[in-house]
């Protein structure tokens, strides 16, 4: 559900092996052509090293984002609408199993990508350290945080990674249920009576902000994202992607009468980009780096389940067994 | 990392009732705790092949056909399920690639329909029976 993809700035470190020539060139061909890589292919350790930060992230997004709608399934009014959010919650870590296992195929280990999930070294989807205080949060999220998201995945799909591009068809099958479930679920609170609809509201101008933040800050215009690009790791800049999204759905969100709490929310029809206020990037920097309202509850929550289940998998452990990397 | 308090007041009740402080920045995985790989076949109707989807991870062979059908079997169309560990698939290199150049090369196309032109001839064959 939530390919947040965060491609920092690299520093480049002295230590960084200096790729062969000729093998880059025939890499950077095949990918010109339209043609995918492979796990076993050769590939440039800058290639690798950004598929599998950008892969891991998107599969932590996934088991990170199931928390604060999985707290909702007691709570869901209804029981088709917990019906469905288990379901959906089911089909989130489902993704990261199909995204752990494409990461997996680069060369590093589940167990290791989610100790670093544990340790709060790799990041997940910034919008997932905020809590959803009421239904109408869970709605906002099914809807528009899916819908971000789809806008990602669906660029994503069409990059260069082949286990990448092939899990990610799969969840964006997936992904078109739980769209269409938090736009209804979304319609039915913005149509109903007035303590819906202003729970909606109230809902909405909390998450604007995440919302925006999203895709992501304005790309640096440097070498480094141009190289992501044209090795098709990077499909498109974040705003490219922001203003996909809002093209999308701030119409679906206005023909229902809820309002967008920016006043300069608007198209500037000359050049096709939305214009907006400052969405606070201090704030997206500051939380994305722990201190935001539920940084430390998602982790520990990972943190307890995964210590309360070890005794079952390392009960169930042979340690005869040889570990490969998987397949494809 | 030090233990550090929850800073918004826990909404779910069920967890809520836990102690999530007791193991907070305490846990990790150790190597190879999620076991081995397994590669997964799927069969979507009788009659079709079984065709690669994915892997799961899983101790053993019962476990990665019960994983798969819990990943590969819930949301689609599926009869039959095949699992083999990751270790036991043997495949070519990409490196080589190149040997299967010759199955669609143009100089074989003797061995294709299009390469024949059976109605050239017919018609070819007509046109001299009219004029004579």
């Amino acid at each position: 559900m939530y390919g947040g993809g965060y491609i920092q700035e690299e520093k480049q470190e002295a230590t960084s092996p200096i790729d062969d020539a000729q093998k880059l060139a025939a890499f950077e061909a095949r990918i010109d052509r339209g043609e995918k890589i492979e796990p076993h292919d050769w590939m440039p350790a800058d290639y690798r090293k950004q598929l599998i930060r950008m892969i891991e992230q998107h599969a932590h997004s996934e088991v990170i984002g199931a928390l604060p709608e999985g707290t909702w399934i007691t709570r869901a009014p209804g029981f088709r609408r917990k019906l469905a959010l288990i379901a959906k919650v089911q089909d989130e870590i489902g993704h990261a199993h199909l995204l752990y296992s494409a990461a997996e195929t680069l060369g590093k280990s589940r167990e290791h990508m989610i100790n670093d999930l544990l340790t709060g070294k790799s990041k997940y989807s910034n919008v997932f350290n905020y809590p959803a205080k009421t239904w109408a949060d869970v709605t906002v999220i099914g809807f528009l945080i899916d819908a971000g998201a789809i806008v990602n995945q669906v660029a994503n799909s069409k990059g260069s990674y082949g286990p990448y591009c092939r899990a990610l068809e799969r969840i964006c099958y997936e992904e078109s249920f739980h769209l269409k479930q938090g736009h209804d679920a979304f319609i039915t609170l913005a149509t109903g009576k007035k303590a819906q609809h202003d729970m909606l509201q109230d809902a909405l101008n909390r998450w604007w902000k995440p919302i925006m933040h999203f895709h992501g800050p304005p790309d640096k215009i440097s070498e480094h994202t141009a190289k992501l690009m044209r090795w098709k790791v990077k499909m498109a800049t974040n705003d490219d992607m922001r203003n996909q999204f809002l093209d999308m759905y701030v119409p679906k969100i206005l023909e229902i009468g809820i309002t967008i709490p920016d006043p300069n929310l608007k198209k500037n029809e000359a050049t096709g980009q939305w214009e907006f206020s400052d969405p606070d990037w201090d704030e997206f920097k500051r939380v994305i780096n722990g201190d935001g309202p539920c940084n430390a509850e998602r982790l520990a929550v990972r943190q307890y389940v995964e210590e309360h289940g070890k005794w079952v998998r390392t009960a169930m452990m042979n340690p005869n067994q040889k570990v490969v990397i998987p397949f494809a | 990392m030090s233990k550090i308090p929850l800073n918004t007041p826990v909404l779910d009740p069920r967890i809520k009732r836990v102690d999530l402080e007791s193991t907070y920045g305490t846990t990790s995985i150790g190597e190879n705790e999620h076991w081995i790989s397994w590669e997964v076949f799927h069969q979507k109707k009788r009659g079709d092949q079984h065709v690669h989807v994915g892997i799961v991870h899983a101790p053993d062979a019962q476990l990665a056909l019960l994983f798969a059908k819990e990943q590969f079997g819930r949301r689609l169309a599926c009869v039959n399920l095949w699992v083999t560990k990751s270790s036991d698939i043997f495949s070519f290199s990409y490196d080589d690639e190149d040997i299967f150049d010759n199955a669609t090369a143009p100089e074989k196309q003797y061995r294709e329909a299009s390469g024949f032109r059976v109605m050239e001839k017919i018609n070819r064959y007509k046109k001299s029976k009219q004029k004579a």
